[in-house]
C-alpha cells in the first residue's frame, strides 16, 4: 500500500466524516428549531480534522518506518543467510529483490537475489496489511472521538479555528526548522570534518587537492588548504563579476530613472529583468560554449599561448551579466528614494543633469547602492552552475584572469557528486565549504540590511 | 553690441568654454547610460540568438530515406495482440531488424546502410504499430542515420564519411528532418536518439511536489505573520529566518536535502519527491515574502467591516482577506516556481544527475529534470549534443517565458488600488 493510496484513503474517510457530521448537526438544528452553537459545516470540519489529521501524521511516520520494518523482516528470514556480509553486492542483491517484489522490475539480474523475492513479498504484504489496518483503526478512533462530542451546544467553530491557528503557526515555524536544519546539518558534518583535518590547515592552507581515494583514516592535512578556493571565489564573484556588473548595472539604473522617457523605460526595464530570469545553467552553457573559447582565441591571437579554455575571466564576465539586473534594480530603488527636492534644488542652481546625478543623487543614494552591491556579491559567490561549467577544477592561487580557477561552490559539487563515501574527509570537506559559504553570504546580507536600515532613517 | 552687454556680463569666453565642456560631458554621460543598457540588452539578444541559432538544428535530425516493401518481406502483425510492447516484440521476432537492414542495403549500398542507426528498425516498428496497413504496401520511411554520418553531413567530423554524406544528400536520400521524437523520447548515449520527455516529466513531477508543499505552507505562514502574529521575540525570529532563507545560496539547500531528506528516505535518491521537497524549502520564503506584501495591500476597512458584522478572526481572513490577496500571492508563487524550475545546483546535490533513460513513472522513481538534463548534455563531447542542448534550452526558456508572462498578466489583470 503506497503512501499516496493511504493518503487518498485518509482524504476519503475525512470527507465521509465531514458529510456524516454535518448531517448530524443539521438534524440537531431541525430538532432544536435552528438554535445550535455552531453552523453544521463546522461540525463537519471538526470531524474531518479528527479523522484526517491523525491518519496523515501516521502515514508520514509509517512511510519512513515501514521500509525499515520490511528490511528487518527480510534480514531475519532464513533465506537472508546467503547474503554477503557487507558492501556493494549485498546492497545490489537487496535492491534487485525489492524491485521485483514491488513490481517495478520483472526479473532479477543476479540469480542469488531470486530467493530473496519470496521473503520480500511476504514482508511487503504483511506490512501493507498492518499499515492499512492501523490507518483504519486510527481513523475510526478519531471519528468516534469526534462524534461522541457532537451535541447541539457543542462549539465546533472555536475548536476548528483553534486547529486552523495551530496550522498557521506550524507553517510559519517551517522557516525556523529549515534554518535550523541547514545549520545543524552543516555544523554536524563540519565538526566531523574538523575531527579529521585541523581547521587551521583548512582555513589557511594554500594547497587544495583532496584525494577521494586516499585512506580516510589518515588524511593529509596539507591537501585541504582552502585559501585557493576562497581566492577563486572572491576573484570571480566579487572582482571580475563586479567589474562587469557595477558600471553596466549602475549606469542602466541611472539612465532608466533619470533620462529614459516613460515609454522607453517600459520597454527596457522588462528586457533587463529577462536577464535575471534566465536559468544559471543556461548562463553556464553560454559561458562554456561561446564566451570561454572566444576569450581563449582572443588571448592566443594577442600572443598569450598558454591561455586555457576554462578561465576565471569567462566565468566572471558571464556571472557579471547575470548580476546586472540585480544591481540595477537595487540602484534604481535607492535612487528613486532620494527626495525629489534634492534633485530639484541642484537643477535650480544650474547644475546639469549629470552633475546632479554624480554630485547629489548618487552620494545620497550611496548606502542603498552599497547594500545592493553587497547583496549582489553574496549572490555571485553562492552561484554554482556558471562556475561549474566554465571556471575549471584547478585550484590556482593566481591573479591571471585567463587561468582556470576553482571556487567554493564548484568544489562542493565536485566533492559530492564523485564516488567517495560519506565518511571520507574529501566528501565531508564539501560540508565545511558549504558552512563557510553560508556564514559569508549570511554576513553580507545582514550587513547589507543594516546599511539600508540606517540609510532610510536619514530621510525620515 | 548692446544686446551682448545686456544678456551676460558673466558670459566671458572662459565661461562659454566651460559651459560647452559641461554640456559635452552631459551628453557623454547620457550616452554612457544608454550604452550600458544597450550593451545589456545586446548580450541578452546575443545569448538568445546563439541558443536559437544552435537549437533550431537540435529539433532536427539527419535521416535516410529507405523505400520498403513489407509485402515482399512477409512480416505480419497479429491483430489479436493488444499490448504495444508485445506487438513490438512480435515484429522483432519476425526479423524486422534484418528486413530493414536488407532494404537499406538495396537502396543505399553496403556503405550507406552501415550508417543507418542501429535503432532505426525501432522507428520502423513504431510506424507499423501505429499503422498496420503499412505491412501491405510499398512505402518510404525516413530512418535516423548514425551520429557519425549526421556530423559528417553537417560538415565536420570524420573526413572519410563526408563524400558519402554529400553523395547521399545529393541523391535526396539524406536530409535533416524535423524530429518530433525529440519531445517524446528520453536520455540516450547517441545524440540522434535523445529526447527531452523524460526530463520534462521529471520537471513536472518535481514542480508538483514543490507547489503542493511550498504554496500552502508559504500562504499560511504569510497569513500568520501578517494577520495574527503577536509582536514578540518568537515572531521576530521567524521573520528574520524567512528573510535569511530567501538569500541563502541554492546549493546550501542542496546540502540540506542531502543531509536531511536523503538520511530520512535513503531509498529515494534522485526521486522527484526529494527534489521537490528541497526546492519547496527554497521557494517557500519567496511565496511568504510576496504573500505578505499582497496581504498588506488589502485595506483594513475590509477587515473592520467583516469584524463589525460578527465574523471571527479566522473567518475575516479566510473569507475576505485571502480571496482579495490571492492574485498577488499567485503572482509571487509563479515567480518562485519559475525560479525553482530553472534551478540546477541543489538537484545535483541530491543525486538527480544520473543517466535516466526512461521517463519516471511516479514521484519516487529515479528522474532527472530539464536544467540538469541540459547540464548533463553540455558535458558530452559529441558535437551532436551541442545542438540538442540548445534545443532543450529553448524549451526551458519558453516554459519560463510563459510562466513569467502569466505572472505579469495576473498582476496587470488583478492589480487593484483601493
Amino acid at each position: 500500500m503506497s503512501p499516496a493510496i493511504l493518503l487518498l484513503l485518509a482524504l476519503g474517510l475525512g470527507l465521509a466524516g465531514w458529510l456524516v457530521a454535518r448531517g448530524r448537526a443539521q438534524a440537531f438544528a431541525s430538532q432544536s428549531g435552528g438554535r445550535i452553537a455552531a453552523r453544521p459545516s463546522y461540525h463537519g470540519w471538526y470531524a474531518a480534522l479528527w479523522i484526517a489529521l491523525p491518519v496523515t501524521i501516521f502515514i508520514v511516520i509509517w512511510s519512513v518506518v515501514s521500509p525499515q520494518l520490511v528490511m528487518a523482516h527480510v534480514l531475519a528470514s532464513p533465506e537472508a543467510s546467503v547474503l554477503p556480509e557487507f558492501g556493494m553486492k549485498r546492497q545490489s542483491l537487496i535492491s534487485e529483490a525489492r524491485a521485483v517484489a514491488t513490481g517495478s522490475a520483472t526479473t532479477v539480474f543476479n540469480p542469488e537475489a531470486r530467493q530473496l523475492i519470496g521473503p520480500f513479498e511476504d514482508a511487503l504484504t504483511r506490512y501493507n496489511w498492518i499499515g492499512l489496518a492501523l490507518t483504519l483503526i486510527i481513523a475510526l478512533a478519531g471519528a468516534a472521538w469526534a462524534f461522541l462530542r457532537l451535541k447541539p451546544d457543542f462549539t465546533a467553530r472555536t475548536r476548528v479555528e483553534k486547529a486552523v491557528m495551530t496550522g498557521l503557526l506550524l507553517a510559519s515555524l517551517v522557516a525556523i526548522l529549515t534554518t535550523l536544519g541547514i545549520v545543524v546539518s552543516l555544523v554536524f558534518e563540519t565538526i566531523r570534518f574538523f575531527g579529521m583535518v585541523n581547521p587551521i590547515d583548512f582555513l589557511f592552507g594554500t594547497h587544495w587537492g583532496p584525494d577521494p581515494m586516499a585512506n580516510p583514516d589518515n588524511p593529509d592535512p596539507t591537501r585541504y588548504g582552502a585559501i585557493p578556493l576562497f581566492w577563486g571565489t572572491i576573484y570571480i564573484g566579487a572582482i571580475i563579476a563586479m567589474i562587469v556588473a557595477l558600471p553596466l548595472g549602475l549606469m542602466s539604473a541611472i539612465y532608466l530613472t533619470q533620462y529614459a522617457s516613460p515609454r522607453w523605460r517600459k520597454v527596457l526595464k522588462p528586457a533587463l529583468e529577462v536577464l535575471a530570469g534566465v536559468p544559471t545553467v543556461v548562463y553556464g552553457y553560454f559561458a562554456a560554449l561561446t564566451v570561454a573559447p572566444f576569450i581563449r582565441d582572443l588571448a592566443v591571437s594577442v600572443g598569450i599561448s598558454n591561455a586555457s579554455s576554462e578561465s576565471a575571466l569567462a566565468a566572471g564576465m558571464v556571472m557579471g551579466v547575470m548580476i546586472i539586473p540585480f544591481v540595477s534594480s537595487m540602484a534604481d530603488d535607492s535612487i528613486a528614494a532620494v527626495p525629489q527636492a534634492m534633485r530639484d534644488g541642484s537643477l535650480a542652481l544650474g547644475a546639469t543633469t549629470n552633475e546632479t546625478i554624480r554630485r547629489v543623487l548618487v552620494p545620497a543614494a550611496l548606502p542603498g547602492i552599497v547594500a545592493g552591491i553587497m547583496l549582489a556579491v553574496s549572490r555571485a559567490i553562492g552561484e554554482t552552475m556558471i562556475v561549474v561549467m566554465a571556471a575549471g577544477a584547478a585550484a590556482n592561487l593566481s591573479a591571471n584572469p585567463l587561468e582556470a580557477m576553482t571556487t567554493v561552490t564548484f568544489q562542493i559539487v565536485a566533492m559530492l557528486t564523485g564516488e567517495g563515501s560519506f565518511d571520507h574527509p574529501a566528501t565531508l570537506s564539501a560540508f565545511a565549504l558549504g558552512f563557510v559559504l553560508f556564514l559569508v553570504t549570511l554576513a553580507l546580507n545582514f550587513i547589507a540590511l543594516r546599511v539600508v536600515k540606517r540609510f532610510r532613517e536619514a530621510y525620515e | 553690441m548692446s544686446e551682448q552687454a545686456i544678456t551676460a556680463p558673466t558670459r566671458t569666453e572662459a565661461f562659454e568654454a566651460r559651459l560647452k565642456k559641461r554640456y559635452a560631458s552631459e551628453r557623454r554621460f547620457k550616452a554612457m547610460g544608454l550604452g550600458a543598457i544597450l550593451v545589456s540588452v545586446f548580450i541578452l539578444v546575443f545569448l538568445l540568438g546563439t541558443m536559437t541559432f544552435n537549437g533550431i538544428a537540435g529539433f532536427q535530425r539527419a535521416e535516410l530515406a529507405v523505400p520498403m516493401d513489407f509485402g515482399e518481406a512477409g512480416i505480419s502483425l497479429d491483430p489479436s495482440i493488444a499490448d504495444e510492447k508485445d506487438k513490438f516484440r512480435s515484429l522483432e521476432g519476425q526479423g524486422l531488424r534484418e528486413v530493414v537492414q536488407f532494404f537499406a542495403e538495396q537502396e543505399l549500398g553496403a556503405e550507406g546502410a552501415a550508417e543507418l542507426s542501429p535503432q532505426a528498425w525501432r522507428v520502423a516498428a513504431d510506424e507499423i504499430v501505429a499503422d498496420p496497413s503499412l505491412l501491405r504496401q510499398q512505402t518510404t520511411l525516413w530512418l535516423p542515420a548514425t551520429d557519425d554520418l549526421a556530423t559528417a553531413y553537417s560538415g565536420d567530423g570524420q573526413a572519410d564519411l563526408q563524400p558519402l554524406a554529400q553523395q547521399l544528400a545529393g541523391e535526396g536520400k539524406l536530409s535533416d528532418n524535423f524530429d518530433p521524437g525529440f519531445f517524446s523520447r528520453s536520455d540516450a548515449t547517441d545524440p540522434q536518439q535523445v529526447g527531452i520527455w523524460g526530463a520534462l516529466k521529471g520537471s513536472i513531477l518535481t514542480m508538483i511536489v514543490t507547489l503542493l508543499l511550498a504554496f500552502p505552507i508559504g500562504v499560511l505562514a504569510a497569513l500568520y505573520l501578517e494577520e495574527y502574529a503577536p509582536k514578540n521575540r518568537w515572531t521576530d525570529i521567524i521573520e528574520v529566518s524567512i528573510n535569511n532563507l530567501a538569500a541563502v545560496p541554492s546549493i546550501i539547500f542542496g546540502l540540506l536535502g542531502l543531509a536531511v531528506f536523503l538520511w530520512i528516505f535513503p531509498n529515494f535518491r534522485s526521486a522527484p519527491l526529494i527534489g521537490g521537497m528541497t526546492l519547496a524549502l527554497m521557494t517557500m520564503p519567496v511565496i511568504v515574502i510576496s504573500g505578505r506584501n499582497a496581504i498588506k495591500a488589502v485595506p483594513p476597512s475590509i477587515r473592520d467591516g467583516a469584524m463589525a458584522l460578527g465574523a471571527s478572526p479566522v473567518q475575516v481572513v479566510f473569507h475576505h482577506v485571502l480571496p482579495l490577496a490571492l492574485p498577488g500571492i499567485l503572482t509571487g508563487t509563479i515567480i518562485g516556481m519559475a525560479r525553482a524550475l530553472g534551478e540546477t545546483a541543489p538537484l545535483l546535490m541530491i543525486g538527480m544527475r544520473a543517466f535516466v533513460a526512461t521517463p519516471p513513472d511516479g514521484f519516487t522513481s529515479p528522474a532527472t529534470v530539464l536544467p540538469v538534463q541540459i547540464f548533463l548534455w553540455s558535458d558530452e563531447i559529441d558535437r551532436g549534443f551541442v545542438e540538442r542542448t540548445s534545443a532543450a534550452i529553448i524549451v526551458l526558456l519558453i516554459f519560463l517565458l510563459v510562466m513569467n508572462g502569466l505572472a505579469i498578466y495576473l498582476r496587470n489583470r488583478f492589480e487593484k488600488t483601493w
